[in-house]
């Protein structure tokens, strides 16, 4: 009756010709088991694509006659202007906001649960005992999840930047460089949602319980974002110090262009100031996503160092 | 050839050893009972054979010296958990699926054959089977890899007796068919008493009796006896267990092979049960220390 016909005597090869279990087998593995939480993500990316799609075809649409309108400084384009204001702003405004609060929620929706909830549900002494071993099964989970959720991330950050065009410079400051707006375009959106999923993994191994490390990954996301917008910014080394007049620095030139100003100071009789000019927007993008990647891999390899470390 | 090899393994969780001071050595083609009452220290002892627990003292070695969590360990060893984890959410089908993409080995032909053949439905989620079916799938897909060693933690202790009759006919069939060698812990001696060949006795976290069940039933008897007899025999034979009952005393002493001591004619010798035997070894006075204790008393 049975199929069993491999005698154990002759299974075991020499431990030399005992190739692992290839890389590639984990594809499957890791789609079959999260497919849910990847399908539940691009749902949520798809519908509010379609959101942003729609509304910012019509407020591009209505943005288009005002910078069409001619003279700029009569009153019905002042009018056109100040409809659109009222139409659009709070809109914009609420996406802005919700766009920063997104990759803290991606982070805690997909990375927390990986391994809390092995962890819970006691598979982890099903999935860490199999022949592939506990090392290979984490890094490419862990590597497969970040690669897909941060492409899926970016594209989605992409559409959003499109949809924010038409309000930037519409207040001071409102710049590509302005907080909360940097953060939504650029590579910056998918590098902070790659940094959120690897927290709430670390966290979700560290703490062994979804919900509390889910809690705990919006925690340390906020933190890291406040820590950015308050502290690291201003340091990275794009700034530029002057004695003279700051270039474009005129509200009315061109609002959408206007540097940031960090601060000024005097030294005798000079004058000082210290900005960032918005051209330096990609490669302040590169420094803030380097190092949030760099963050990253971190996290993977700590992450992958408590499951290898951990005692049941 | 030992399956599994320890050497003074132990495991302390904060201030509490869970297992202290372990040495077995688990010949191979055998089917080991692992018993003892909860608590006694068998989910840490098989934890650590499988790698999901460091041991803080001690050594141990699976398949003839392997190492824990090398790539052959991990091949050879098919181990099934407490409670039988399996991804609740994850068709029979899956499951299979999943466990061959984590293995070099798996044969699927086997694990479908099986699974018909027990009327698990493929295509229905893990989490709807009944206890008993959940056993078999994690039964199933762990015989599919072709282990060398099967370890079984406390399998059979959510099923009914049916589902305990099939389960253990499974495990049978595949260490006669495969050869495969099998470790099984239980709290529940009656399941095993027919089908272990080799006894492994842990209490309080501590090895109370290890060995081939057919050498530790010959090498132990329960001598009936005078109770005035009784102390100076008991200083003598250093029993495992001491009854006295009125007039009459039966003291559980293992005095078997080269080394028999010669027993008075007044005392009778039984053979013991196996339940009975470690039943014995399991009651505090039957801690190495404590029986020395006790017959420097009585002395």
């Amino acid at each position: 009756m049975s199929v069993l016909s491999l005698p154990a005597q002759v299974t075991p090869a020499p431990a030399a010709a005992l190739r692992p279990v290839p890389w590639h087998r984990m594809i499957w593995v890791t789609w079959r088991q999260h497919r849910g939480m990847l399908i539940g993500l691009t749902a949520v990316y798809a519908a509010v694509s379609a959101f942003l799609l729609i509304a910012g075809l019509k407020a591009h649409h209505a943005y288009a006659a005002v910078a069409s309108c001619h003279p700029a400084i009569s009153d019905a384009c002042n009018t056109l202007n100040n409809n659109f204001g009222s139409t659009y702003w709070t809109m914009a405004n609420t996406t802005g906001i919700f766009m920063n609060l997104l990759p803290a929620l991606v982070g805690a929706f997909t990375g927390a649960q990986i391994l809390a909830a092995e962890l819970e549900t006691g598979t982890f002494r099903y999935a860490w005992t199999q022949g592939i071993g506990r090392i290979r099964w984490t890094i490419a989970k862990l590597t497969l999840l970040a690669v897909v959720i941060t492409v899926l991330s970016w594209a989605f950050s992409q559409l959003f930047a499109w949809f924010y065009d038409p309000f930037l410079g519409r207040s001071a400051g409102l710049t590509v460089l302005a907080e909360g707006v940097f953060d939504t375009r650029g590579i910056d959106f998918a590098a902070r949602t790659l940094v959120a999923f690897t927290i709430g993994a670390f966290l979700g191994m560290l703490i062994r319980r979804t919900v509390p490390a889910m809690a705990a990954t919006l925690g340390v996301y906020l933190g890291l974002k406040l820590l950015v917008w308050l502290v690291l910014r201003e340091d990275y080394p794009v700034a530029i110090n002057t004695s003279g007049a700051v270039p474009l620095n005129t509200q009315q030139s061109a609002p959408a262009t206007m540097p940031w100003i960090l601060k000024t100071w005097t030294v005798g009789t000079t004058n000082w100031t210290r900005y960032i000019p918005v051209s330096r927007f990609w490669p302040m993008q590169f420094i803030e996503s380097g190092w949030l990647l760099l963050l990253s891999v971190l996290l993977i390899a700590a992450t992958v160092h408590l499951v290898r470390r951990r005692a049941a | 050839m030992n399956v599994i090899e320890t050497t003074g393994l132990g495991k302390r969780y904060g201030k509490s050893w869970a297992l202290l001071d372990c040495s077995i050595a688990v010949p191979a083609g055998r089917l080991a009972a692992l018993v003892g009452p909860n608590g006694a220290g068998k989910s840490t002892l098989m934890n650590m054979t499988v790698g999901l627990t460091v041991p803080t003292d001690g050594t141990v070695t699976v398949l003839d010296g392997t190492p824990i969590g090398s790539p052959e360990a991990l091949d050879g060893i098919a181990f099934m958990a407490q409670d039988a984890p399996v991804y609740k959410n994850l068709s029979v089908a899956d499951m299979l699926h999943l466990t061959h993409n984590l293995n070099r080995r798996f044969d699927a032909a086997y694990a479908r054959t099986r699974l018909t053949d027990l009327g698990i439905p493929l295509k229905k989620k893990a989490g709807k089977l009944s206890g008993g079916q959940q056993s078999q799938v994690a039964l199933t897909v762990a015989l599919a890899r072709h282990p060398r060693l099967l370890i079984l933690d406390e399998p059979l202790s959510s099923l009914d007796p049916l589902a305990r009759q099939d389960f253990m006919a499974t495990v049978m069939t595949a260490m006669t068919d495969d050869g495969v060698s099998v470790l099984l812990s239980s709290h529940a001696l009656a399941d095993l008493e027919r089908v272990a060949d080799y006894l492994i006795v842990l209490g309080g976290g501590q090895l109370r009796l290890a060995g081939e069940t057919d050498d530790l039933l010959a090498e132990h008897q329960v001598l009936t006896g005078p109770a005035a007899d009784a102390d100076r025999l008991a200083s003598q034979l250093a029993p495992v267990q001491d009854k006295r009952a009125g007039a009459q005393a039966h003291l559980l002493v293992r005095n078997g092979g080269p080394d028999a001591q010669p027993v008075p004619p007044s005392w009778e010798p039984h053979p013991v049960g196996l339940e009975e035997l470690v039943l014995a070894y399991l009651r505090p006075a039957a801690n190495p220390a404590s029986r020395t204790s006790l017959s420097e008393v009585s002395s």
